[in-house]
């Protein structure tokens, strides 16, 4: 017994003197001394940094400029999230850690963030999907009724070729950042089908998939025929139900949100891929590339920045399996008439007014 | 020859060590340098970073700041414990504190003076009532503690949360903000510890800490509740009223984890908050309640222990240690809590070979 418990002092001692003592921070790198490198970070909320949403999004962005740029590797790190009592020490970390720009994606984040941004006012921050008002607060916002009403497209075109008449919605709670989902959605859909029947569900949460399958499961067995989810990892609780059918040779859809989630979807034995019929994809990579280029540019300036279809911020990914050529061409069409403001989404869904 | 008796301090700090030693292990199989595990827990605890020994008081005030609710709600399942009563429910009395304390702060408009130590007693008889419902049910029906509060776990959860969307102002994820003569926050705190969370419950902390030992060590009630909690048959036969001391004894429990629940919602936030999941403060309490062995001084220390964990987590990350390697440790902790018994064993049984071969020499 002691000779092993010997051992392992051994082998514990031997690497813990051989892994390098930490890192220097006070490290100058890169090969360009005439770029700035900026050193970024990014705190996720409770969803986690694989939550196959906006925390993964972001973190993308952020990896994205930090390959461009040649950035260290510890000079771009997140810190998760375990509980919303985290936000505000987490942020407070970043800053106290020197960062150039500090990242929180997620409404969640608005009280942490006012205070945050008082607490450091020389702190460059970019807020995700709500706004604070501060000099220092970059914010990007979405428009994403916008691109819901892409899918909604999507969605009542793939109904009406199977001769289906009910489509569904999910949100992962029920305010109005969610309800800008619904309206796109429900807008969508009856542009191309005006007497569809569209059933809303939301859940509680963003972080119960088992939610998330249940609301599906019950969508599905009332006849719904394609599902928008809009809840984050909730909905994967409803692309697992979707997922099921489809191996049992059941012919439901279902659509991703945030991400492109067409590999989420995808399971054996069907005649198609993937259960996911196309994704309503928020850039926010490109929110937080941008941000990081304008910290470096030294562009960097608070305010609000909307990303619109006409700005690529919202759409449909570019590749679309489970879409008809001629599908995408009407769906095109629309987000042009978006784009050129010849049609207006309301982002207040008909139920709420 | 007289046995050798291991205390609680001893086995604990096993239990600690041990599992320090496996999750290094964890980390170097990982590719992680131990070292910075150490290094952030020790400036999280004392503001100190090694490396550059640059101090920041913040890190102590969030550091406390985590740890009270921790503490509370251990002095919560510890006091059950102490009767033989399975508090598992302290997660709900938390809820429900915190659900009184907002409901005070919002509805009512008063001076600081009356306004705060209202929300704060309020939060406790919220937490106690609802540790009641187990308390009565055992007592009176002997229906099981540990089933009650599971369930009323969910209750609470449930209920906070459509109780808190009811009030005026509130939207579907939190309430308005707390008027200041009802908060535990402090700018003189803040301002020492580098704008830190810190606020005023450390007293409250203090004051309980003070109560759960007096109770249970000094006080007749005291002595009867630990009787009903070694043999509640005897007790009963010596006289002692069982099944009121049952009801008392979750009732307290409950206002200790009430407490804990304004601690939350005064002191951490100032809003209170729809929550549809738990976040553990409750759960954590048994196991700073096992750690530290149901004594006032030993929940203290197992509660900072707690804290520190949780709040070197943001400072661990910035090492490049994941939050995963935080949560395991954690994990390990209580699975060597939990193995005292074994460790204690293992213990005795090798002083017992030791004395058997001490025998065997001196008789030859």
């Amino acid at each position: 017994m002691k000779r092993y418990l010997a051992l392992l002092l051994v082998v514990i001692l031997f690497a813990v003197s051989c892994t390098p003592a930490g890192t220097a921070e006070d490290h100058i790198g890169g090969a360009d001394p005439e770029a700035p490198k900026v050193k970024l970070g990014l705190v996720t909320d409770t969803g986690g940094i694989d939550d196959k949403s906006f925390n993964q999004g972001t973190w993308e962005g952020l990896v994205a400029y930090k390959v461009g740029a040649k950035l260290e590797e510890e000079n771009v790190k997140f810190l998760q999230s375990t509980s919303d009592a985290d936000y505000i020490p987490n942020l407070t970390t970043l800053a106290e850690e020197g960062m150039d720009l500090v990242v929180a994606p997620g409404f969640l984040f608005e009280d942490a963030i006012k205070q945050f941004s008082t607490d450091f006012p020389e702190q460059k921050i970019l807020f995700i999907d709500a706004a604070v008002d501060a000099p220092n607060v970059m914010n990007a916002v979405f428009a994403e009724h916008e691109g819901s009403y892409l899918v909604g497209v999507a969605a009542a075109l793939k109904a009406q070729e199977a001769g289906k008449n009910k489509v569904g919605f999910i949100g992962g709670a029920d305010f109005e950042l969610i309800q800008k989902f619904e309206a796109g959605f429900e807008q969508g859909v009856k542009a191309i089908a005006p007497e569809m029947e569209i059933v809303i569900q939301y859940a509680t949460a963003f972080d119960k998939p088992e939610e998330g399958q249940t609301l599906a499961s019950k969508m599905y067995d009332d006849g719904v025929y394609v599902i928008y989810h809009a809840a984050g990892g909730t909905g994967n609780g409803a692309i697992k139900e979707a997922k099921d059918r489809r191996e049992n040779e059941e012919d439901v859809w279902i659509i991703g949100v945030d991400k492109d989630q067409y590999e989420d979807g995808i399971y054996s034995g069907g005649d198609v891929e993937s259960a996911i019929l196309t994704s309503m994809i928020k850039r926010v990579d490109l929110a937080a590339y941008r941000a990081a280029q304008a910290v470096a540019d030294g562009t960097f300036e608070g305010g609000t920045v909307e990303y619109k279809i006409k700005d690529e911020g919202v759409g449909i990914p570019a590749e679309n399996p489970n879409l008809t050529d001629e599908w995408v061409n009407t769906i095109n069409e629309y987000k042009d008439k978006i784009a050129g403001g010849e049609i207006t989404v309301d982002p207040v869904p008909s139920r709420v007014k | 020859m007289k046995e050798r008796h291991y205390s609680h301090l001893t086995i604990s700090l096993i239990a600690i060590g041990l599992s320090f030693i496996i999750a290094s292990v964890v980390m170097l199989l990982t590719g992680i340098n131990p070292l910075n595990f150490f290094i952030a827990i020790i400036r999280t605890m004392t503001g100190i970073n090694l490396r550059t020994m640059d101090f920041n008081p913040r890190l102590i005030g969030e550091f406390i700041q985590i740890s009270m609710p921790m503490v509370l709600s251990g002095l919560a399942v510890g006091f059950a414990f102490r009767t033989g009563l399975f508090n598992i429910g302290a997660e709900g009395q938390v809820i429900m504190g915190s659900l009184g304390a907002i409901v005070i702060g919002i509805l009512l408009d008063l001076p600081g003076l009356i306004h705060l130590p209202l929300a704060i007693i309020v939060a406790g008889i919220f937490g106690g009532i609802w540790a009641s419902v187990p308390g009565i049910l055992k007592a009176k029906f002997g229906i099981h503690e540990v089933v009650i509060t599971i369930m009323l776990n969910y209750t609470a959860m449930y209920l906070s949360a459509w109780a808190l969307k009811l009030l005026p102002g509130s939207d579907n994820q939190k309430t308005i903000n707390l008027p200041a003569s009802a908060l535990l926050r402090s700018d003189f705190l803040r301002s020492i510890t580098n704008n830190s969370r810190l606020h005023w419950g450390f007293l409250i902390v203090i004051a309980a800490l003070v109560i759960y030992w007096f109770v249970i060590e000094k006080t007749v009630f005291g002595y009867e509740l630990r009787s009903v909690g070694f043999n509640r048959h005897a007790s009963e036969f010596a006289g002692m009223k069982v099944s009121s001391r049952i009801i008392y004894s979750m009732v307290i429990s409950g206002v200790f984890a009430g407490l804990a629940g304004a601690m939350l919602s005064l002191g951490t936030f100032d809003y209170g908050r729809v929550l549809y999941s738990f976040e553990n403060y409750g759960f954590n309490g048994i196991a700073v309640a096992l750690l530290g062995g149901n004594t006032a001084l030993g929940i203290l220390l197992a509660g900072l222990l707690y804290g520190a964990l949780q709040s070197s987590q943001a400072m661990m990350q910035a090492q490049g240690i994941p939050l995963e390697i935080a949560v395991i440790v954690s994990g390990l902790i209580i699975l060597f809590v939990a193995m005292q018994h074994g460790i204690r064993m293992f213990l005795d049984h090798r002083s017992a070979k030791r004395r058997e071969a001490a025998h065997v020499t001196r008789a030859d």
